[in-house]
């Protein structure tokens, strides 16, 4: 009997696990279908699911009237950038607060996240500011700087947790092999933390790609990325969803492509030290 | 060379002083061994030669020069961990190898070295593996290769058999201690085992909340325990001790008496009590004997083949000349 209640729950779980996830999935889904429709089938009413006239049309005229390229390139360097920066701040960091705490680096913890706490909005405008004076603005490098410094608290967390992990035996044996602490970090740490080091690279690298908040608002053209190439098929032209969803599939398509193959890395990544 | 001198060196941990002012030398080639229960301060005291820990004051010596403020790459001491610590990332030649690639040794001595330790610790067919793929025991092994291959002047062991199981525990002890006679080099070793203590030490010392209770041989310990506590730690099973008016008939405070230092009779003798349990090891028997009027139950060793019974009536006579007698406070009296 347990076994046939086992078995039963297995499918009842199985059934709901799809189900979320198919639920959570589907607005992307439905955007990579509009974007093979006509403009006129994107707004039927009733809705087409699978049975209307497949085209290209859509992607043909988004490529024709914008630089696809140029702004993915400004993606990459705008996510690739600020990830890599906040890398290289955050080690250290992290690697301090998980090494050597003190009486305060829960505190510092806490206030570093407490910053993702404020709604963005309240310091836009000081920042728009600042950009000014700094010449900045629609800029790559400004983009890069801020994304970083947004995302900075996670990657430190991240980070930080995954030091933890790692036991401190393990660094003081290499200090009684005569490690430096250049080749304490080199041969030991870092070989060890590489798996949590890449969970965090891909992480922020998703979360830089989708930002839209300070992409759209501090750039006008020259530094726009992706998102700014869906933006400028939203509102100014009206409701043209076909071409819409085309440019939100090519613009997220690089990142779903990234993702799909590093899933395994990410999963393991984002639920570290929760499964042994 | 070897030797390891503290002088008046002191630890607190904020305000808590876990080590009081405490002075030790430790001769080269010497196996001492710190032993005392748990908290006692005796894995913070090996730390602190080890230079994992700064001192709060005083100052150690490691042959002859002073130490203080050497990091601990540069001590020249090698340091077995509770937990192996190996490194998860390197094959277990990998392991071995890495103390002499951080020294700069030449690759073929390092190679030579290598198979000298593998050969030594039976590790010769797995020195391609991960830690990860080998047994507590072969990891042991493997933390014990890399501490022997850089050649130290003194080793430290911290609690290296804790975490293996009973039979395996009396296997490592026995190759530890071999090894300290095949290399002759001071080893510091603790443990909260007694028996690790009195069957490998050259010099046990005995710690209680970071003071030194008493340093001496095994035997020394085991005849002339400096006062209550030490008589109490040292030997298996405890030591009985008497405290009231039987104390005062020897004009002690306290008497202490060993399980095997009492003799066993079923018809008659100085103490009058009942057999509570019998625990039978085959070769010995420890019986714990209730209702003496001594007030804690006694224990004692017999080797022969007594039958005696939970609820029988059984009667003890300490050999007096093996009594050992306390003060009020504890310290041993004449």
């Amino acid at each position: 009997m347990a076994r046939a209640v086992t078995q039963k729950r297995k499918i009842i779980n199985t059934v709901a696990a799809w189900g979320i996830g198919l639920l959570i999935f589907f607005p992307i889904l439905w955007t990579i279908l509009t974007s093979f429709k006509t403009e006129a089938q994107a707004i039927s009413d009733p809705p087409i699911f699978l049975a209307f006239d497949w085209t290209l049309e859509n992607y043909g005229v988004v490529l024709e009237r914008s630089n696809y390229m140029r702004f993915l390139w400004n993606s990459v360097i705008i996510a690739g950038g600020s990830t890599i920066l906040g890398i290289i701040i955050a080690v250290p960091a992290a690697w301090s607060m998980a090494f050597v705490p003190s009486r305060r680096t829960k505190d510092i913890l806490l206030w570093m996240l407490s910053t993702k706490m404020l709604p963005a909005v309240g310091v836009l405008y000081p920042i728009y500011l600042i950009f000014i004076k700094l010449g900045i603005l629609d800029s790559r490098i400004g983009l890069v700087i801020v994304l970083m410094l947004m995302n900075l608290p996670i990657i430190v967390w991240m980070l930080y947790t995954y030091f933890r992990e790692i036991p401190g035996e393990i660094l003081e044996a290499a200090r009684m092999d005569g490690a430096s602490l250049k080749n304490e970090i080199l041969y030991v740490l870092t070989p060890m933390a590489i798996p949590g080091i890449a969970s965090t690279l891909l992480l922020n690298f998703i979360l830089a790609w989708n930002e839209a908040f300070w992409t759209l608002n501090l750039t006008a053209a020259k530094a726009a990325p992706l998102t700014a190439f869906i933006a400028s098929y939203s509102s100014p032209e009206g409701l043209f969803f076909a071409k819409l969803s085309a440019a939100s599939t090519m613009a997220i398509a690089p990142i779903l492509i990234l993702g799909w193959f590093s899933q395994k890395q990410l999963v393991s990544g984002l639920t570290f030290g929760a499964v042994k | 060379m070897g030797q390891i001198k503290l002088n008046q060196v002191t630890k607190s941990f904020g305000d808590v002083e876990v080590i009081p002012p405490l002075d030790l030398t430790i001769e080269d080639g010497e196996f001492t061994v710190f032993v005392g229960p748990s908290g006692c301060g005796k894995s913070t005291l090996l730390r602190l030669i080890a230079g994992l820990e700064d001192i709060s004051s005083g100052h150690i010596d490691i042959n002859g020069s002073d130490a203080t403020n050497v990091p601990p790459a540069k001590r020249g001491l090698a340091m077995v961990f509770q937990s192996y610590a190996l490194y998860p990332h390197m094959s277990v030649r990998k392991n071995i190898a890495f103390p002499m690639r951080m020294a700069g040794i030449d690759e073929a001595e390092q190679n030579r070295r290598i198979e000298a330790a593998a050969k030594a610790l039976n590790l010769t067919d797995y020195l391609e593996r991960r830690p990860g793929q080998l047994s507590g025991g072969q990891r042991q092994r493997v933390a014990i290769g890399r501490a022997i291959v850089r050649e130290p002047a003194a080793f430290l062991f911290d609690e290296p058999l804790s975490n293996l199981d009973a039979a395996l525990r009396v296997g490592m002890r026995l190759e530890i201690s071999e090894l300290h006679k095949r290399l002759e080099t001071t080893m510091i070793y603790v443990t909260h085992d007694q028996v690790e203590a009195m069957t490998m030490a050259d010099k046990i010392v005995v710690l209680r909340a970071g003071v030194i209770e008493q340093v001496g041989s095994p035997l020394d310990l085991y005849h002339a325990p400096r006062n209550e506590f030490v008589a109490g730690f040292i030997g298996s099973p405890k030591m009985n001790l008497i405290k009231g008016a039987e104390a005062e008939k020897h004009g002690a405070s306290t008497i202490g008496i060993r399980p095997e230092h009492t003799d066993v009779s079923m018809t008659d003798g100085m103490w009058k009590g009942r057999v509570g349990v019998a625990e039978h090891l085959g070769s010995d028997t420890f019986i714990h004997v209730h209702d003496t009027g001594l007030g804690d139950m006694i224990t004692v060793r017999i080797t022969g083949d007594i039958q005696a019974k939970h609820g029988d009536t059984i009667y003890l006579t300490p050999q007096l000349d093996k009594l050992h007698k306390f003060d009020a406070n504890g310290l041993r009296a004449g």
